[in-house]
């Protein structure tokens, strides 16, 4: 009985049904967009995984043979060497940059590596010797600060695209199993009640329509019972004198009939007003 | 005849060098430790050899600068062993050999000053053999003629500094500059030294080994500062040691040149260097270069400076081995470590 338990508690009008009806259309329409949003997503994130997959791959290689070429480094200039370069360091050569890439309404930051060839800060560095290797290690790291960019780029992007993912998911699952099930059980709720309240008004102007005739019927005999009894007394005074007394109760005959004709008119202008009722 | 008076004075030092020098590492060594699967294997068999027990004090995760620092302590101790044994022209001449290590610890003082990093933090990174009593001091200076007049002028190294007073700022350029210079000018009074104060088997082998030190300077700073348009003709030239097989006919063609292949002309004249660039060349692959092809000569001379009796070069040819002896070592930590086995072949052994 999903259609009494789970409802909105409105009041079945028509007004409502019409509001319900614009709902329910706003969120089938808004279900298929999200739809679509949470697929597109999910494709890009699939593609980010595999990109996310072969970085790191990438990223081991590069690494070790950069570790490698510190180890050759420090064999070939002695030890102090990253001491040399650190302090000979002034100005960044390697630069990371953000932008924003818009994938369906969600704003992924993504680096950019950046690097100022003109900048080399360290040249002089191993001017003795081992400088071949200083600058051979610059180069190697170079390309692994590389990787490690576009991987913080990917991991960043996978992060947020996951959490996208997840919310939207959750709303087009909320719209598919709660919203639209629960606006159709309020519509079909609301016109059951509608047709309810359709056949009380029906089977009540129906009753009405049968005290009308009852009414009719009663004034009907009561009338043709009075033209009789006038009839009688007509003959009555025919065969005695035209009295002051007779004219008396004659006159108070005809006051009665005009009331109960007052009457009758009452009752026809009550059936009106009910149809009128009916009728809205 | 010499040896006759030799050992009154130095037979002692010279005894214990050569002590020193049979504890260097020999090839089948070499081979075993490349065998090490990991540090601890290696520390294993280092206990083996002169090293002996040299980590037994260190307790937790070997490292490679852990094994490399606890092997310069060993010939750092050797070196003061021998100091304090040492009379006469040797205690000048391992005065002399100290010298190097002073100039490079006192442009690691500059640069820390420069940067105002923590004073402890620089002395603990200078070398042990160039320390001298007022190297905590030199990080007041903060241009050349106060550095100079204030602090230098009291060390040993002050005659080095007669030419280098000419840059006016200390900047990182400069100090590297500098720090070339110095050792230009070290290099030339040490040559000096040689030839005033050592007779003939002495002079003959420290000239050798001096001459290859400068050329081997002299063809790391042109090779080195190639795509450099930031060093002048002049100043290159006034970095180079006036001495080596290179000196004079090549120096000046040598601070002109723009590419590499200019260079390895130059330098295949002298017939001692003609292997050098070949044999790197047709190991591009990075089997060997430059740097270790000066490695391996200068081991090569070391050798040959013990084949001669009564003579000091020994001293220098055997601290030589050593320092290479522990790069050696170093790097063979480093590759397995870094399990990178194909290259760990790459060191220098000649005894």
């Amino acid at each position: 009985m999903s259609g009494a338990g789970n409802r909105e508690q409105v009041f079945p009008t028509r007004m409502t049904l019409g509001l319900m009806k614009g709902k329910l259309k706003g969120a089938q329409q808004g279900h298929s967009l999200l739809k679509r949003k949470s697929e597109a997503l999910t494709q890009r994130f699939r593609d980010i995984t595999q990109r996310i997959d072969d970085a790191k791959k990438k990223m081991g290689r590069v690494m070790q043979i950069a570790a490698f070429s510190l180890a050759e480094v420090q064999y070939a200039t002695g030890d102090n060497i990253g001491y040399q370069v650190q302090e000979s360091v002034q100005k960044a050569r390697f630069q990371v940059k953000t932008k924003q890439e818009n994938v369906s309404g969600v704003y992924l930051p993504t680096f950019e590596s950046h690097i100022n060839e003109e900048i080399n800060d360290f040249k002089f560095t191993g001017l003795g010797r081992g400088g071949q290797q200083v600058q051979k290690a610059k180069s190697v790291y170079t390309r692994a600060v590389e990787t490690l960019v576009e991987l913080a780029s990917l991991q960043t992007a996978f992060i947020i695209l996951d959490e996208v993912i997840k919310v939207t998911n959750r709303r087009v699952n909320a719209i598919e199993h709660v919203i639209i099930p629960r606006t159709e059980n309020t519509i079909s709720y609301i016109n059951s009640e509608l047709d309810e309240l359709d056949r009380e008004e029906f089977y009540r102007l129906k009753k009405v329509q049968e005290k009308k005739q009852e009414a009719v019927a009663a004034a009907e005999l009561e009338e043709k019972e009075k033209r009789d009894a006038e009839a009688e007394k007509l003959a009555l005074s025919e065969s005695k004198d035209n009295s002051k007394p007779k004219t008396e109760e004659e006159i108070q005959k005809a006051v009665e009939k005009l009331d109960l004709k007052a009457q009758g008119e009452d009752d026809s202008d009550m059936l009106k007003e009910n149809e009128d009722d009916v009728i809205f | 005849m010499e040896g006759l008076f030799f050992n009154v004075n130095y037979g002692y030092v010279e005894g214990v060098v050569r002590g020193y020098k049979s504890g260097l590492l020999s090839s089948n060594q070499y081979v075993n430790l490349t065998q090490c699967d990991n540090l601890e294997d290696l520390k294993l068999q280092l206990s083996s050899t002169d090293y002996g027990n040299f980590l037994s004090t260190y307790s937790g995760v070997l490292s490679t600068s852990v094994i490399q620092e606890n092997l310069s302590k060993k010939l750092y101790q050797q070196f003061q062993y021998l100091k304090a044994n040492s009379s006469g022209k040797l205690t000048k001449f391992l005065d002399y050999i100290s010298y190097g290590y002073m100039i490079d610890n006192v442009s690691l003082m500059i640069t820390g000053t420069l940067h105002e990093r923590d004073r402890s933090e620089i002395l603990s990174k200078c070398h042990p053999l160039g320390w001298f009593d007022t190297l905590p001091t030199l990080s007041i200076a903060t241009d050349i003629e106060s550095l100079y007049n204030t602090v230098l002028i009291d060390t040993p190294l002050a005659p080095f500094f007669k030419n280098c007073l000419t840059a006016e700022d200390l900047d990182d350029l400069n100090i590297e500059i500098i720090r070339n210079r110095l050792y230009k000018n070290y290099l030339e009074s040490f040559v000096e030294f040689i030839t005033t104060e050592f007779t003939n088997p002495d002079q003959e082998i420290m000239l050798r080994l001096l001459n290859f030190e400068a050329d081997k300077r002299v063809i790391n700073i042109s090779l080195n500062s190639l795509n450099n348009p930031d060093l002048t003709v002049e100043n290159k030239l006034s970095l180079l040691p006036n001495y080596g097989k290179l000196y004079p006919t090549y120096h000046g063609e040598l601070s002109q040149v723009d590419d590499f292949e200019q260079l390895k002309l130059i330098v295949e004249n002298v017939p001692e260097y003609k292997d050098i660039f070949t044999e790197g060349d047709s190991a591009n692959g990075g089997a060997k270069n430059l740097e270790d092809w000066f490695y391996l000569l200068e081991m090569q001379f070391c050798k040959n400076a013990f084949t001669q009796q009564f003579t000091l070069s020994t001293v220098w040819a055997w601290l030589r081995s050593k320092e290479q002896e522990i790069r050696n070592v170093t790097w063979i930590a480093e590759c397995i470590a870094q399990n990178q086995k194909n290259r760990i072949d790459n060191y220098i052994s000649v005894y």
